[in-house]
């Protein structure tokens, strides 16, 4: 190659770059401008607001698996989570498992019955310090300024980082399209269903909490579940702490879990 | 410098046509789970990581490999190595495109990649992996072809690529151990969460990596007549020989402090991993077994020097390189997931899909490799490095 | 020149693929605005309708974001009116036709959007 032609090669290959991040900046222009004049967003007036949104289950006051049927209805319609029967690549918002599973760090072989033989409700703890929203590439899950952690099926690529990160198995994949496991009319129509390919889990009803409403688990327990602000010493969870013996599934692993159990 | 790769024997447009081939059909496979989702896979809710992120994992070693004969060359001007580099330079590129690859296969919505560009967000390690991968791609890319210029025009390669090679020396050590930290800082997965996760993954990386170099070489050897120069085989069978010992030595810490400790945790994975724990028998186990006779089997060839330089030399480097796969390409990843997060078995095997887009991916590396490798035969041999 | 026949006969083709769009369109219909059914009992959208028209889905995207991450999901627009931020709940009520309002510009646009992959359209088919 002569030197005439590789020195044309170079101013093209660099005109060409300046033209195109002329582009790209002109793009961004545009992107400002579809903002319309005088518009903003704002809080809607009935929304539970908190500065930490907690949870606690009086696991004494459920009687066996059937009392929280209710509660996993509740929260499976509320969502349209789909039921996929005997795979485990389903998808749990809200599930129960044994003592031995929820708390596998409290290892006793002589536990009391009752403790031994009750199932536990889980679900998403929405930690102080979640380890899924520290590994997820794209903020697709993040914090919000009220503790919940929530996540953007829009942005999420589905990488799964952020179920190798979960220490509780709270996150679930669509493996498949979550449409064919539900019915042609979906639970809830006024919730959207997920797609195939992305992470889901609990949110804490951050849509409910929006309109002023308690999430579904928490409306549907009968005052089993208390919900509030961690932070208010006078809200009812940190009545409920003061007043009770509570534990949180693997505290040691430093995340802060904002989902307390009463045994 | 491109053309070399149109002038070549029969056999070797046949075997870049079988490659396109795989690669066609295993397409069609990636396209099937790209309708049904990672369905398709073996994976599940408890076991959320397979076969794809495993491969990765490995792949990410042999890229980072390249260095073991890049580094004697250029800190300590072991001129020996200098004929061999560029094979290591260019299996490096084959390798970190197959790493993407497997990244790219292993996304639930891969049309969605370049979110972790537009979001770009500096807490995530994936974030810092998918940057040092790039840059360690670019870096090999003009690193491997400048040189290989220069030695064709029989100059001496540019000033300025000698900042550029001592870079990429740092950066390779760098591409391994940010993929350690992608497991090494996970709280909860008790077979990852070790602070010796990268010293692991590179000592297994600087025996895999180069044993399998030096397998494609002796191949290249029988079919084309390149002599890497039997000191350069006799230093870098060394090299392999103590990375391996290291490799060895860093797992048995790892037993050391799980079973010494007692702590049940730390205990399981390794116990599940050989058919120890509770009474489960997994598939997995079989192979980890294969593993430890096949490393104690490589080590016993490759530590006595007159082994070492033998003909049982390819058999031990084989040995090797299969056991550090099932240790990181399938034990890692396994053991990381079993027992799951409720102290709970959940068994996992890839399927036969997950599988062929593997292979599908192991294809397109493999033709990355042929016509690198072709072009730089070709240079080799007109300028005259073919031999001593 | 070197290789002038391949170059050339390369030149060609690559001349041919890149105005095919052209040929494979001659001779077709004009592109007509598509007869989008508007909502029967609503005069005002949220925002003016050359604004709508041209900025629908910057403006979703803001909205999500708000939504999602801000919890903020009351968007007060330029005329003041406030409205409950949801695709699913505020714009298809009253967009209820999804065929004759979404569907038929999109596709006349060739644009794919997949929000029906999760959001349920009013006819409640999913």
């Amino acid at each position: 190659m002569n030197k005439s032609r590789r020195s044309f090669l170079k101013v093209a290959g660099l005109s060409a770059f300046a033209l195109s991040s002329g582009v790209a900046a002109l793009s961004s222009t545009a992107q400002a401008a579809a903002t319309m004049p005088g518009s903003s967003y704002k809080v809607g007036a009935a929304a539970l607001k908190a500065r930490r949104w907690a949870m606690v289950i009086d696991t004494r006051a459920f009687k066996g698996p059937e009392d929280y049927q209710p509660l996993i209805d509740a929260c499976h319609k509320a969502h349209n989570v789909p039921t996929i029967e005997g795979s485990n690549q389903n998808i749990k918002w809200f599930w129960l498992d044994k003592f031995d599973s929820a708390f596998p760090d409290d290892i006793n072989a002589y536990q009391t019955a009752a403790i031994k033989d009750r199932m536990f409700p889980l679900l998403c703890n929405h930690c102080t310090n979640p380890p899924c929203v520290r590994v997820c590439p794209t903020q697709a899950t993040y914090q919000m300024h009220d503790g919940i952690v929530a996540m953007d099926y829009h942005r999420c690529i589905g990488c799964r980082f952020c179920m190798a990160g979960c220490p509780y198995g709270a996150r679930s994949f669509n493996f498949m399209d979550p449409r064919k496991h539900l019915p042609k009319e979906v639970p809830n129509p006024t919730f959207p269903t997920r797609m195939i390919g992305v992470v889901e889990k609990c949110t804490f009803c951050a849509e409910r909490l929006a309109v002023g409403q308690m999430p579904a688990c928490v409306a549907a327990s009968n005052g089993r579940i208390i919900f509030g602000d961690l932070d208010d010493p006078n809200s009812d969870v940190r009545h409920a702490l003061a007043e009770n013996y509570s534990i949180r599934r693997k505290p040691n692993l430093g995340t802060q879990p904002g989902v307390y159990y009463l045994i | 410098m491109l053309e070399k790769v149109l002038t070549g024997p029969r056999t070797f447009y046949l075997w870049l046509l079988f490659l396109v081939c795989v690669i066609a059909g295993c397409g069609l496979v990636y396209l099937q789970q790209l309708q049904q989702g990672l369905s398709i896979t073996g994976m599940s809710r408890d076991v959320s990581w397979g076969l794809y992120i495993s491969q990765f994992t490995y792949f990410v070693g042999v890229a980072a490999s390249a260095v073991m004969l890049v580094l004697p060359a250029y800190f300590h001007h072991y001129k020996k190595f200098k004929r061999m580099i560029i094979f290591g330079e260019f299996m490096a590129i084959a390798a970190v495109c197959m790493c993407s690859l497997f990244i790219l296969v292993d996304l639930g919505q891969p049309q969605r990649m370049l979110n972790v560009m537009l979001h770009p967000t500096p807490n995530s390690v994936m974030f810092y992996d998918m940057m040092v991968l790039i840059g360690y791609l670019t870096l090999n890319a003009i690193i491997g072809w400048v040189t290989l210029e220069a030695e064709r025009l029989d100059v001496e390669p540019p000033k300025w690529i000698k900042p550029l090679i001592y870079l990429s020396i740092i950066w390779a050590f760098s591409i391994h151990t940010v993929t350690a930290f992608l497991y090494a800082g996970i709280p909860g997965r008790h077979y990852w969460l070790t602070a010796i996760m990268a010293a692991r993954f590179l000592s297994s990386a600087f025996c895999s990596g180069p044993a399998i170099l030096l397998l494609l070489v002796f191949i290249v050897r029988r079919l084309t007549g390149f002599d890497p120069g039997r000191d350069a085989v006799k230093t870098l069978t060394t090299i392999i020989t103590y990375a391996m010992c290291v490799n060895v030595f860093f797992y048995l810490l790892e037993i050391f402090t799980a079973f010494y400790s007692g702590i049940p945790g730390h205990q399981h994975p390794i116990a599940f991993l050989f058919g120890a724990h509770a009474g489960h028998l997994a598939w997995v186990s079989n192979w980890m077994w294969c593993a430890v006779i096949m490393a104690l089997g490589s080590l016993v060839i490759l530590i006595p020097p007159a082994w070492r330089n033998g003909p049982l030399l390819p058999l031990a480097l084989i040995m090797l390189v299969v056991a550090s796969w099932i240790d990181k390409g399938l034990g890692l990843l396994i053991g990381g997931f079993t027992p799951n997060m409720f102290e709970g078995i959940t068994d996992y095997a890839p399927t036969c899909m997950e599988i062929a887009v593997a292979l599908g991916v192991y294809a397109i590396g493999a033709l990355v490799l042929s016509l690198l490798w072709k072009i730089a035969l070709g240079v080799k041999r007109e300028a005259g490095h073919f031999g001593d | 020149m070197y290789n002038a026949k391949a170059v050339i006969v390369g030149a060609v083709i690559f001349a041919a693929l890149f105005s095919s769009p052209f040929w494979l369109n001659v001779g077709k219909a004009d592109y007509k605005r598509p007869d989008v059914v508007l909502p029967k009992n609503e005069k005002e959208c949220v925002e003016p309708v050359e604004y709508m028209r041209a900025e629908h889905m910057a403006l979703l995207n803001q909205w999500r974001d708000q939504a999602l991450r801000n919890e903020k999901r009351v968007y007060v627009s330029s005329t003041g009116k406030e409205w409950t931020i949801s695709l699913q709940n505020t714009c298809l009520k009253c967009h209820n036709d999804y065929a004759n309002f979404c569907e038929k510009c999109h596709i006349a646009n060739s644009v794919y959007p997949y929000c029906w992959t999760c959001h349920i359209t009013p006819e409640g088919k999913k």
